[in-house]
C-alpha cells in the first residue's frame, strides 16, 4: 500500500493539524477557509473567488468521480491550497479523463489530507477565518515555529485587492447562444464560465473585460448592460471598480451583480462591506426571496457581506434613490440581494449560476435579460426619471400577505406597471 | 403559511404489523408524527394492528384504536371521533392503501374529512403507471422504453430497437409468473411463446433492461409555498437488479459529479411539484447508465418510507416529524432544525461522514427458499452505521449485523479467483465478502466490476481495506500508527486480533497502551457549520471529541440492534420506555443502538443517542468516553433482547456495572444444568431431557426419554434448528441438515427434550425486585405446545385455565424469579400435559410479549422494570402510582380479552424453481410480525386479530379440510359447525370417509399428487384454490417425515392469501370467531379500556 509522506497544516492561532502530503509537495499560505458542498469539488477548485484561500473540504471522499474538461468554472485551480480527508485513490465516472490528484500536483497545488477536517472546521467557526498554511515535502521539515512564523507572515484577507489576479487582461467576447437581445458588458473580477454561459444563453452577446477596463472605454462598447461577476478580496478595497459602477449607474444601464458584484453594488449605493466571522460557503444554503416569500437552495462563497437596513426601503447614502434588501439568509439573516427600486440595479450575495449547486435562483438570468428588454423599450428607470418609478418590493409582500406588518419608512409610490418580470423557472 | 386553525383533530394511520418491507421504520415516523401533532395542540386519533410499537402506546394519542386498519373499521372510528382530517402518509403503504379504499368508498366525503400529507389526487398520481410515466417524461427525465407484443415476430422486431438484454414480462400472470431477462434472440423466441401462451390476454410486455445500472434514491419535501428541499441522497453500492431494501446503501451518493446529481435534483423537484406533494416528502429512484449517464426514473413514493427513516438517521433531519408539521399547514422556513435550533428547516443537509446500511436476511429460517436477490424485497432487517469515511462505515455495519461471517475476514486461502467472481455475478446475502474474497484471490477491480457492476470506487475501497489487512498482517510491530490506519479503515480489534494471532482483548490493552481510542463526533445536518445542540454521536479515531460533559447520573442503555426474525420491535419499545422512565426518573440515559427503523435511534427519545454497534468494542468505548464525566451508574442489557444479553459477560469482566439481574444470575437460567437445580429446589419438572454432541449421542438419549422428541442447538435465538424429531430415522435427517452449519458440536451440545404432545402452553412476563413478583400477564397459546411462542398465538387473560392453573403458574413463577436472582423482568413459558405444569424456559430479560401485555392490560412493565434495576422496590412503584395495586395474575372476569397473532412471511419466499415455501408451524421461528385484536371476548377478539394478520375469515363460502389421522377426531365438530354456519365443505378421501360417518357431507376433491386435471378434467384441490372456488383451507401434516404432504395445497393457499389453518386449535378459535364477526367489527379506544378498568377497580377497593 502507498506510503503516506508527512504534511501539515498550520493555522494562525498555533494549532496544527498533521497529516499526508496531498497534490503538489512544498508550502501553500492563504486564508483557511472550509466548504461544506458535498459534490462539485472540481467547480470549486476553479472558482476564481476562492483565490487566495486555503480550502478545506468537509465532505471526506474528494476525487471519487475526478476531473473532466466539462465541470472547471475557469481556465485553473485558484485555490491556494486544499485540505480534504479522504482522497480518492481512483477514477470513477464515464466523463472523466484524468485525476484530481494528478491536476493539483500539475498546476502546484500543495494539499493535505488525513487530518480531523471536522476539528479544523469548528476551530474555524468558533474562531474565524485565519491565515494558515499547509507544508509537506521538505517544508515539512522546517521547525513548528518557523512554519508559524510563515503563516502569520502571510497577507491578511481584510484589505486585499486580488482582481489582478484572476481577470482576464484582454477582452473576451463571447456570442449570444439564444435569439439576441443584446449585449452585457461583464466586468471579470473573477467570473465564473457558468455565469457567462447562462448570460450567453439570455440572447446577450457577453464582451468579458479585464478589471482595469475605464469608464470610455466600457461605454465605448456601447452595451446594453453591465454585469460584475464573483471574485476574491475585499470589496473596501476595490474603489476603481466601485466608481465605474457609480458611472454605470448614473447612465442608468441595466445592472446585475452576483457575490464579489453584489458587494460591490452595496459599496456604490453608499453602503458599508464588512467581514464575516468565517463566510458561507456550501451550496444548502436557505435564501428567502422576499418578493415571492419562497425560499430557494443556493450556492454561496463569501467571507464579505454588504450591511444594510433588513426591513423596508431606504434611501441609497450615495443618491441613487430607493434600495431595499431583495433576499436574506434565514441561517443568519445576512444580507443576501439588494435591488435599487429607482435605477435598474439589483444583485445578490450568492451564486444563481451555481456550478456547484443547486439550480434554484436561475430564474435571476431570466430577471436580468426582462430588465435589458424592458430598458431597451424606453420603460427602464433611471435618475432623471423617477415617475416610472415602479412598485417596490415591500409593497408587494404587504399586499401579498396578510400578515406582514412590515415597517415601511417611505411612502409608497402608486403601483405602476412592474419593471420586474414574473419569475420563470428555467432549467 | 402558520398552522392551520381549521384542523383541531387528526386520525393518524398506521402501518399494522411487521412485515418484510414494511418494519418498524414506520413506528419511528407515526410516533414523530403523533407526538408533533399533540405538540401542537392536535387531537390525535390512532389506529394501528400492531401493539408492538411505541406508537400505540396510549400517551402518544388521545385515542388509540389497536384495530384491524380496513376502511370499514376506519369509518366506524371516524364515525366515533368525527377527526378534521386524515394523516395516511406515515403509515407506509399500508395506510396510503387504506386512505385509497376510504376515497373510493365515498367515507371521506360523507363524513367530511380532509386527506392531509398528500391528497388523493397526488396519491393516485404517484402510484399509477401510466400517469406517472408521463409526468416523468414532462419533466423531461426518462423512463425504461417498453413495447407491447401480440407474437414472436413483434417481439423480434421490437427486441431489435430495444437491444438485448431485455426483460419480458406476459402480461396478467401471477407473481411473475413467466417474466425474466433474455439474452439472444434464441432466448427471446423462447420465452415470448411460452410467454403468450401463459398470458390470459396473449400479451407479452417487452422493456429495455437497466440491470447493473447505477442506482439511487433523493428524498424530497415540499410545503404549500412550493419551497423544496432534497433532504439526502442514497446511492445503491448493489447496481439495479437488486431491491434497495436488499441493497448496501451509502448516504451521500459518493459517485456523483455535480453536475449529475444537480439533474437528478432537479428532476426529483420537478417530478413531487407535478405529481403535487404540498405538505409532505417523497422518495423517488433512479437509475444511472454508467457508460453514458442516462438517467431514468424508476418510480416514487408520495408518502415517508424506508429511504426516509434511513435518510433521517442518516441526516438528522427528521423527515416524519417535519412531514407532520407541513400536513397541518406549516411552511418549512417556519420550521425550527431541530440540531442546530437557530436554523430554519428549509435549507438541505450537508455530511461532513458517511452512512451505510446494510441489509440482515433470514434465509436460514426458509432453507428451501432461493437467497438470490432480486426486485422483491427479503430482508427482514438493516443495521446502518456511520463513520467518518466509507471504509469504516461498512466495516462497521458489516459488524452491526451480528451475523457469523457478515465481515470481511483474511482467513486461510480466499479460494479459487473464477469461481468466487461467479459467484459473485449474482447477488445474494453476503456478496460483498465474497467480492472481497475474489479481490484477495487476485481478481482486478475491473474484473469485479464485470462480475457485479458495482462501481469501480466501491469495489476499490475493499481493495483498500485488503491492503490495510496486508499491512496489519505484516511483520510491522503493531504500534500507534499501525493500529491508528488500521482503525481508520474500521477494523474492530477482533480483525486485527485474528489479523496478528492475538484474542481480542490482547489487542485491546495493547491498543489502550498506546492511547488509540475513538473520539465521537456529532450528526449535526450542517458538517460543523453551526454549533449542534443535540448529542448525537457516532466514534471515529480522529483528533478532536464532541462529547460534552456532564455532572448527571448516568444509565446507558442497549438496543436490539438490526431487526431479524425473533428480535424487533417489541425490544425496541422496551428500551424506549425504559428510556422515558429513567430520564423521568432524573437520570441522563444513553441510547446504544445500530438499528436506523427505530424509536430509539431517534435523537429525541435519549438524552444521548451513540449510533454505534452493539459489540462489546464498540459498547466498551461509548461507556469509556461517557464515564469522563458524571456518575456512571451502569448498563441496562436486559431489555435489548438477545443481543444486549450477549454483551452482559464481557462489560462485566471488563469491570461494567450490569443493573438489574446479574450476568450469573442469567447464566443459571441459561444453563440447563444450573437451571435444573432451581427446578428441583422448587419442587418443579421441566419435561425429561438430556443433551448430545452428536447424532449416536442424541438417538441414544431419545430412546431413553422416548420419542418424540424436541432438539434444539443450545446458544441460538429464535428457535435456529429447533424441530420436533418423531423417531431415530428423522432425527438422523436432522443432523444430515445441521452438518456443516457449525451450530452443534462440543461446548454447543444439542439440547434433546421429550415432546409434549397435545400440551397447553402458556407464557408469563413478571417483573421480580428480589422480595415480590409483579405479573404483567399470563397468556395461555391458542395452538399446542410445540409452535415456538413468537408464531403461535395467545389470549390475554387465559381462555381455558382454571383459576388454580393460573395460581400455579403464578407461583412457579415467582419461584424460578427467586432461584435466578431476578431483578426486573422474567419471562417464562410453562406447558400444562395431563394435568402436570412442565417449565419449558425461563428468560430473565424482556420478551416479545412485553408491549402486548402493556396494550392488553394497561401496565406498564418495561418502565417498572427500568426503575427496579436502578433499586425501587415493587412497592414503592405500587405506591407511586406507576403501577397499579393489581397486577396482571388475575383479570376481573368484565374485562377484555385481547388475542395476539402472527404474521407470517412465506409469501415472500420462492424456492429456485419458483414454488413458494412450506407455511407449515414448527418449533422455529418465522413470523416477522403480530397484531392485536382486542374486545369484550375471545372469539371478537380473535376475529379482529385475524382480520388484522391476513384480511380475515370468510363468513361464507367453501372450506376444504384434509387432516393428519391423528387429528381426524378433533375436526368433526368444528367441520359441523361450519356447515351449520352454511360454509360448503370439502374433502379429501380420508378425510371426506371421517366426515361422511359422523354426518357431515362433504364434497371430494382429488389430491393434487393424484394428477392435476385427471383424465376425465377433474380438478384437484390445488386447481380449485387457484381459481378462488376455496375459501378457507384446513390442512394439517402429518409429521415432518411425511413432511411433503400437503405442501402443494398450503402453497396454493399462501400464494391466494386464504385463511389457512394448520392446526386444530386454530381451527376451533376461528369457528367460534365466524359467528362473532357476521356484524361487523365495534371499537374502543386503549384509553377507553383504561378508564373501564379503573373503575373496575374503584369498585373493587371500594
Amino acid at each position: 500500500m502507498t506510503r503516506f509522506e508527512p504534511a501539515v497544516l498550520v493555522l494562525e492561532d498555533g494549532s496544527r493539524y498533521a497529516g499526508h502530503a496531498y497534490g503538489a509537495r512544498g508550502r501553500s499560505l492563504g486564508e483557511a477557509v472550509f466548504a461544506t458542498g458535498m459534490t462539485g469539488y472540481q467547480e470549486t477548485i476553479t472558482d476564481p473567488s476562492y483565490a487566495g484561500q486555503i480550502v478545506l473540504m468537509t465532505a471526506p471522499h474528494i476525487g471519487n468521480t475526478g476531473v473532466n474538461d466539462e465541470d472547471p468554472e475557469s481556465r485553473r485551480i485558484w485555490v491556494a491550497g486544499f485540505v480534504v480527508r479522504d482522497p480518492s485513490r481512483i477514477v470513477s465516472n464515464f466523463r472523466a479523463n484524468g485525476s484530481l490528484d494528478d491536476q493539483l500536483v500539475e498546476q502546484g497545488v500543495v494539499g493535505i489530507s488525513g487530518i480531523d477536517t471536522r476539528a479544523v472546521t469548528r476551530r474555524l467557526r468558533d474562531a474565524g477565518a485565519m491565515r494558515s498554511g499547509i507544508f509537506s515535502g521538505t517544508d515539512a521539515a522546517l521547525s513548528e515555529n518557523e512554519q508559524l512564523e510563515i503563516v502569520r507572515a502571510g497577507a491578511q484577507m481584510s484589505g486585499l485587492n486580488l482582481s489582478a489576479k484572476v481577470s482576464v487582461t484582454e477582452q473576451v467576447t463571447i456570442p449570444a447562444t439564444a435569439e439576441r437581445i443584446g449585449s452585457v458588458a461583464v466586468l471579470d473580477l473573477g467570473v465564473k464560465d457558468s455565469t457567462l454561459r447562462y448570460l450567453a444563453a439570455r440572447g446577450l452577446d457577453v464582451y468579458v473585460l479585464p478589471q482595469d477596463v475605464t469608464a470610455q472605454e466600457l461605454f465605448a462598447l456601447e452595451p446594453d448592460a453591465v454585469f460584475y461577476s464573483n471574485g476574491p478580496g475585499d470589496p473596501a478595497a476595490s474603489d476603481d471598480h466601485v466608481e465605474l459602477l457609480q458611472a454605470v449607474l448614473h447612465e442608468g444601464l441595466p445592472f446585475f451583480g452576483i457575490c464579489f458584484g453584489n458587494q460591490l453594488l452595496g459599496r456604490a449605493l453608499g453602503l458599508r462591506t464588512y467581514k464575516l466571522p468565517f463566510g458561507h460557503r456550501g451550496i444548502n444554503q436557505p435564501v428567502l426571496d422576499r418578493a415571492t416569500g419562497r425560499v430557494e437552495i443556493t450556492a454561496h462563497n463569501h467571507g464579505f457581506a454588504v450591511e444594510a437596513p433588513r426591513e423596508g426601503v431606504f434611501e441609497s447614502p450615495a443618491g441613487f434613490g430607493r434600495v431595499e434588501v431583495s433576499h436574506v439568509n434565514l441561517n443568519d439573516d445576512v444580507v443576501e440581494g439588494l435591488n435599487a427600486l429607482d435605477i435598474p440595479a439589483f444583485s445578490v450575495q450568492y451564486h444563481p449560476e451555481a456550478a456547484a449547486g443547486p439550480h434554484d435562483a436561475n430564474y435571476l438570468f431570466d430577471r436580468f435579460r426582462d430588465m435589458v428588454i424592458s430598458n431597451r423599450s424606453g420603460s427602464s428607470r433611471s435618475l432623471s426619471d423617477q415617475s416610472g418609478s415602479s412598485r417596490s418590493l415591500s409593497d408587494r409582500i404587504e399586499t401579498d400577505r396578510d400578515d406582514a406588518a412590515l415597517d415601511t419608512p417611505q411612502a409608497a409610490t402608486p403601483p405602476a406597471e412592474t419593471a420586474h418580470p414574473t419569475d420563470t423557472e428555467s432549467k | 403559511m402558520p398552522k392551520r386553525e381549521d384542523i383541531t383533530s387528526v386520525l393518524v394511520i398506521g402501518s399494522g404489523p411487521i412485515v418484510i418491507g414494511q418494519a418498524c421504520e414506520f413506528d419511528y415516523s407515526g410516533t414523530q408524527a403523533c407526538r408533533v401533532l399533540r405538540e401542537e395542540g392536535v387531537r390525535v386519533i390512532l389506529i394501528n394492528s400492531n401493539p408492538a410499537t411505541i406508537m400505540t402506546d396510549p400517551d402518544f394519542a388521545d385515542a388509540t384504536y389497536v384495530e384491524p386498519i380496513t376502511w370499514q373499521v376506519i369509518e366506524t372510528i371516524i364515525a366515533k371521533e368525527r377527526p378534521d382530517a386524515i394523516l395516511p402518509t406515515l403509515g407506509g403503504q399500508t395506510a396510503l392503501n387504506a386512505a385509497i379504499d376510504l376515497h373510493n368508498h365515498g367515507i371521506l366525503e360523507k363524513y367530511d374529512v380532509e386527506l392531509i400529507g398528500a391528497n388523493f389526487e397526488a396519491i393516485n398520481k404517484g402510484e399509477d403507471r401510466q400517469i406517472f410515466k408521463q409526468l416523468v417524461i414532462d419533466a423531461g427525465a426518462d423512463v425504461a422504453r417498453s413495447h407491447i407484443a401480440h407474437t414472436v415476430g413483434e417481439a423480434i422486431d421490437f427486441a431489435e430497437d430495444l437491444g438485448y438484454p431485455l426483460v419480458i414480462r406476459p402480461s396478467f400472470t401471477m407473481g411473475g409468473l413467466g417474466s425474466g431477462f433474455a439474452y439472444t434472440p434464441a432466448e427471446l423466441i423462447r420465452m415470448v411463446t411460452d410467454g403468450l401462451h401463459q398470458s390470459p390476454t396473449s400479451e407479452v410486455l417487452l422493456e429495455e433492461s437497466i440491470l447493473g445500472w447505477k442506482e439511487y434514491e433523493l428524498e424530497l419535501m415540499r410545503d404549500t409555498a412550493d419551497n423544496t428541499v432534497v433532504v439526502c441522497s442514497i446511492e445503491n453500492v448493489d447496481p439495479v437488479g437488486v431491491h434497495t431494501g436488499d441493497s448496501i446503501t451509502v448516504a451521500p451518493a459518493l459517485t456523483l459529479t455535480d453536475r449529475e446529481y444537480q439533474n437528478l435534483r432537479d428532476i426529483g423537484i420537478d417530478i413531487i411539484r407535478a405529481v403535487g406533494v404540498d405538505t409532505g416528502g417523497c422518495n423517488i429512484q433512479f437509475a444511472i447508465d454508467p457508460a453514458d449517464g442516462r438517467v431514468i426514473v424508476i418510480e416514487m413514493n408520495p408518502r415517508v418510507s424506508r429511504s426516509s427513516a434511513l435518510a433521517s438517521k442518516a441526516t438528522g433531519f427528521p423527515i416524519a416529524k417535519i412531514a407532520a408539521k407541513l400536513a397541518i399547514g406549516y411552511r418549512l422556513d417556519e420550521i425550527p432544525n431541530d440540531i442546530t435550533k437557530v436554523t430554519p428547516a428549509s435549507f438541505e443537509p450537508t455530511l461532513d461522514y458517511v452512512v451505510v446500511k446494510v441489509p440482515r436476511f433470514a434465509f436460514e429460517k426458509f432453507p428451501a427458499a432461493d437467497p438470490t436477490l432480486t426486485t422483491t424485497m427479503k430482508s427482514v432487517g438493516e443495521a446502518m452505521a456511520i463513520g467518518r469515511n466509507y471504509s469504516t462505515a461498512l466495516q462497521k455495519a458489516l459488524r452491526s449485523l451480528e451475523k457469523r461471517g457478515s465481515s470481511f475476514h483474511w482467513d486461510g486461502e480466499p479460494g479459487d479467483k473464477d469461481a468466487l467472481l461467479a459467484i459473485a455475478a449474482v447477488p445474494t446475502d453476503g456478496r460483498i465478502v465474497t467480492v472481497q474474497q475474489a479481490l484477495r484471490a487476485g481478481a482486478t477491480i475491473e474484473e469485479v466490476f464485470e462480475s457485479t457492476r458495482i462501481d469501480p470506487w466501491f469495489i476499490d475501497q475493499i481493495v483498500l481495506i485488503n491492503e490495510v489487512a496486508d499491512e496489519i498482517g505484516s511483520f510491522r510491530p503493531l504500534d500507534a500508527s499501525l493500529l491508528r490506519l488500521a482503525k481508520d479503515h474500521g477494523f474492530s480489534d477482533t480483525q486485527i486480533g485474528a489479523l496478528r494471532g492475538l484474542s481480542e482483548d490482547e489487542v485491546r490493552r495493547i491498543r489502550y497502551a498506546f492511547g488509540v481510542r475513538p473520539v465521537f463526533k456529532t450528526v449535526d445536518t450542517c458538517a460543523g457549520e453551526f454549533p449542534a445542540l443535540t448529542p448525537y454521536h457516532y466514534s471515529s479515531y480522529d483528533q478532536e471529541t464532541e462529547v460534552l460533559p456532564s455532572g448527571r447520573r448516568k444509565v446507558v442503555i442497549l438496543g436490539s440492534g438490526p431487526n431479524r426474525i425473533g428480535q424487533g420491535v417489541e425490544f425496541d419499545y422496551s428500551c424506549v420506555h425504559a428510556s422515558f422512565a429513567l430520564s423521568d426518573a432524573g437520570y441522563e440515559t444513553i441510547m446504544i443502538n445500530c438499528n436506523p427503523e427505530t424509536v430509539s435511534t431517534d435523537y429525541d427519545t435519549s438524552d444521548r443517542l451513540y449510533f454505534e454497534p452493539l459489540t462489546l468494542e464498540d459498547v466498551l468505548e461509548v461507556i469509556h468516553a461517557e464515564s469522563q464525566s458524571g456518575e456512571m451508574v451502569g448498563v441496562i442489557v436486559q431489555l435489548g433482547g438477545q443481543t444486549a444479553l450477549g454483551l452482559a459477560k464481557g462489560l462485566k469482566a471488563a469491570g461494567v456495572t450490569i443493573l438489574g439481574t446479574t450476568p450469573e444470575a442469567i447464566d443459571l437460567a441459561e444453563e440447563r444444568g444450573l437451571f435444573q437445580g432451581i427446578l428441583d429446589v422448587a419442587g418443579l419438572v421441566a419435561p425429561r431431557n438430556g443433551t448430545a454432541v452428536d447424532y449416536r449421542g442424541a438417538v441414544a438419549v431419545a430412546e431413553e426419554i422416548g420419542y418424540p422428541v424436541l432438539v434444539r442447538p443450545s446458544y441460538v435465538l429464535g428457535g435456529r434448528g429447533m424441530e420436533i424429531v418423531y423417531d431415530s430415522p428423522s432425527l438422523a435427517d436432522y443432523f444430515r441438515r445441521m452438518d456443516g452449519q457449525g451450530i452443534i458440536g462440543a461446548g454447543h451440545p444439542l439440547l434433546v427434550d421429550r415432546f409434549l404432545d397435545d400440551a397447553i402452553e402458556i407464557d408469563i412476563d413478571a417483573l421480580y425486585d428480589g422480595t415480590e413478583l409483579y405479573v404483567g400477564g399470563v397468556m395461555e397459546h391458542i395452538e399446542e405446545a410445540g409452535i415456538h411462542s413468537g408464531d403461535s398465538s395467545c389470549t390475554l387473560p387465559p381462555v381455558t385455565l382454571g383459576r388454580e392453573q393460573i395460581a400455579r403458574v403464578v407461583e412457579a413463577t415467582h419461584a424460578i424469579a427467586r432461584g435466578i436472582g431476578v431483578r426486573g423482568l422474567i419471562n417464562v413459558q410453562f406447558a400444562i400435559g395431563a394435568g402436570v405444569l412442565y417449565v419449558l424456559e425461563a428468560n430473565p430479560r424482556a420478551s416479545r410479549t412485553v408491549p402486548f401485555v402493556a396494550k392488553a392490560l394497561g401496565l406498564p412493565i418495561a418502565k417498572a422494570a427500568s426503575l427496579i434495576m436502578v433499586g425501587r422496590s415493587i412497592r414503592s412503584l405500587v405506591e407511586s402510582g406507576m403501577l397499579p395495586a393489581a397486577d396482571g395474575s388475575h383479570v376481573p372476569m368484565d374485562s377484555p380479552v385481547a388475542v395476539k397473532e402472527a404474521v407470517l412471511p412465506f409469501k415472500r419466499f420462492r424456492t429456485k424453481e419458483g414454488h413458494i415455501v412450506d407455511s407449515v408451524l414448527g418449533p422455529e421461528m418465522r413470523s416477522t410480525g403480530e397484531v392485536m385484536g382486542i374486545d369484550s371476548n375471545f372469539p371478537k377478539a380473535f376475529a379482529k386479530s385475524q382480520e388484522a394478520a391476513y384480511g380475515g375469515l370468510p363468513t361464507k363460502g367453501s372450506v376444504f379440510v384434509s387432516v393428519a389421522d391423528r387429528d381426524k377426531r378433533a375436526i368433526i365438530l368444528p367441520v359441523l359447525r361450519l356447515q351449520q354456519l352454511g360454509f360448503e365443505i370439502l374433502a379429501t378421501i380420508g378425510t371426506a370417509e371421517i366426515l361422511a360417518r359422523n354426518g357431515i357431507a362433504a364434497r371430494v376433491v382429488r389430491k393434487y399428487d393424484q394428477g392435476e386435471v385427471s383424465s376425465e378434467g377433474e380438478p384437484s384441490i390445488v386447481d380449485l384454490i387457484n381459481r378462488s372456488e376455496v375459501d378457507v383451507v384446513i390442512n394439517t401434516p402429518s409429521g415432518r417425515s411425511a413432511r411433503v404432504d400437503g405442501y402443494e395445497i398450503r402453497a396454493a393457499a399462501v400464494a391466494a392469501d386464504l385463511p389457512l389453518f394448520t392446526t386444530i386449535a386454530q381451527l376451533g378459535a376461528a369457528v367460534a370467531s365466524v359467528e362473532a364477526i357476521r356484524d361487523g367489527f365495534d371499537v374502543k379506544s386503549l384509553q377507553d379500556y383504561a378508564i373501564e378498568r379503573a373503575e373496575r377497580l374503584a369498585v373493587l377497593v371500594g
